[in-house]
């Protein structure tokens, strides 16, 4: 089974019903895995916070969701994260790529790849980094914590993990 | 009429639905005028009250209102978009357009310039957009409700505020009790 059909099928097996997108290379074998999923509701955001929005709705409205993005959303989202997602706790998976890391071609991810993990910790967002393959057999802990704690929970992986770009 | 007189007057209307208010002033006189656990206050995040409103609807099946501004819409002019290709018809939009930021001291946003943000929602592919003028916006939304088609109502109005207390509610109890609006059956 691929890792991205992996993935889905931990969304499923922990309830998750609601996935909101930005699109993503890197993740685009998730995302298509996640459109083929029929309990998935997928709903692709043009922006990560209009896509957070969308998550705190539809967990109020009683469904599990996650939210799919690149690290650069990071920078975006700093205030809907704070007064949004943790004001009013609620849960939040973030399968995040990690652009700018090993084996990155782009010179300019990088120059956000330094500021995520400082961010997410300053954020106090319990976080996750993916880099070896096999590392996704922790997803379903993972999703069960955020599902426990009521926090965003951010799932970075990275290139050496995808095997690559 | 000004936004508060709105507010007053479709209050009544609101009371039985769910309601996602907009952040600042529009939140703080709904607090103020008719409290009710189905109304969730935002407190922060400019700009989501459609995209949470839209993730409500789109949840469960009970009618879900979002009362927006203009100025909180041009902040996330890409939710419209994803309205229009996201049907939910127990989703109803309300955009209540004064032509500024009223909660910042009234500066005047593009809306009361050149920009039509109804022209807007129907260029995103919204099908259902109706403007009104303010004294009619009770109407409007009630036959919105009633045709449980999804809907965007651009409610045009005059600037001005009033003055209002500030929300002192928990956040988390505020989501808490719209939470459990949500999940309650009526029977």
């Amino acid at each position: 089974m691929s890792v991205s059909k992996k993935i889905v099928n931990d969304f499923v097996a922990n309830g998750i019903g609601f996935v909101t997108t930005v699109p993503c290379k890197q993740l685009g074998g998730v995302i298509e895995a996640v459109e083929k999923e029929p309990s998935i509701y997928h709903i692709p955001s043009n922006k990560e916070d209009e896509g957070m929005g969308l998550c705190a709705g539809a967990f109020m409205g009683g469904k599990r969701p996650a939210i799919i993005m690149q690290n650069t959303a990071i920078g975006v989202t700093v205030n809907t994260l704070v007064t949004l997602t943790q004001f009013y706790r609620m849960p939040l998976p973030m399968l995040i790529s990690y652009r700018g890391e090993l084996k990155e071609p782009v010179a300019c991810q990088v120059e956000m790849a330094v500021h995520t993990k400082a961010l997410l910790n300053q954020l106090n967002i319990p976080t996750y980094h993916f880099h070896q393959p096999g590392d996704e057999q922790e997803l379903d802990a993972i999703l069960k914590y955020t599902f426990m704690c009521n926090k965003p929970v951010a799932i970075l992986t990275d290139a050496t993990f995808w095997g690559g770009y | 009429m000004i936004r508060s007189e709105i507010i007053r007057d479709i209050a009544p209307i609101l009371r039985d639905q769910l309601v996602v208010c907009n952040i600042g002033l529009p939140s703080q006189e709904l607090h103020m005028i008719d409290d009710q656990a189905s109304t969730f206050y935002m407190l922060g995040t400019m700009g989501l009250s459609s995209s949470i409103g839209l993730g409500v609807a789109l949840a469960q099946q009970k009618t879900v209102i979002s009362i927006d501004g203009d100025g909180s819409v041009l902040t996330n002019l890409g939710t419209l978009p994803t309205i229009a290709n996201n049907v939910a018809d127990n989703f109803i939009l309300l955009i209540i357009d004064n032509g500024s930021y009223g909660s910042t001291g009234d500066q005047p946003t593009y809306a009361g310039k050149k920009t039509s943000l109804t022209a807007v929602a129907r260029a995103c592919g919204c099908d259902n957009v109706i403007e009104c003028h303010a004294k009619e916006t009770g109407i409007v939304l009630q036959a919105a409700i009633d045709s449980k088609v999804m809907t965007v109502i651009v409610a045009k109005c005059e600037s001005g505020n009033i003055k209002v207390p500030v929300i002192t509610k928990d956040p988390v109890v505020i989501r808490d009790r719209f939470m459990n609006e949500v999940a309650r059956t009526d029977e």
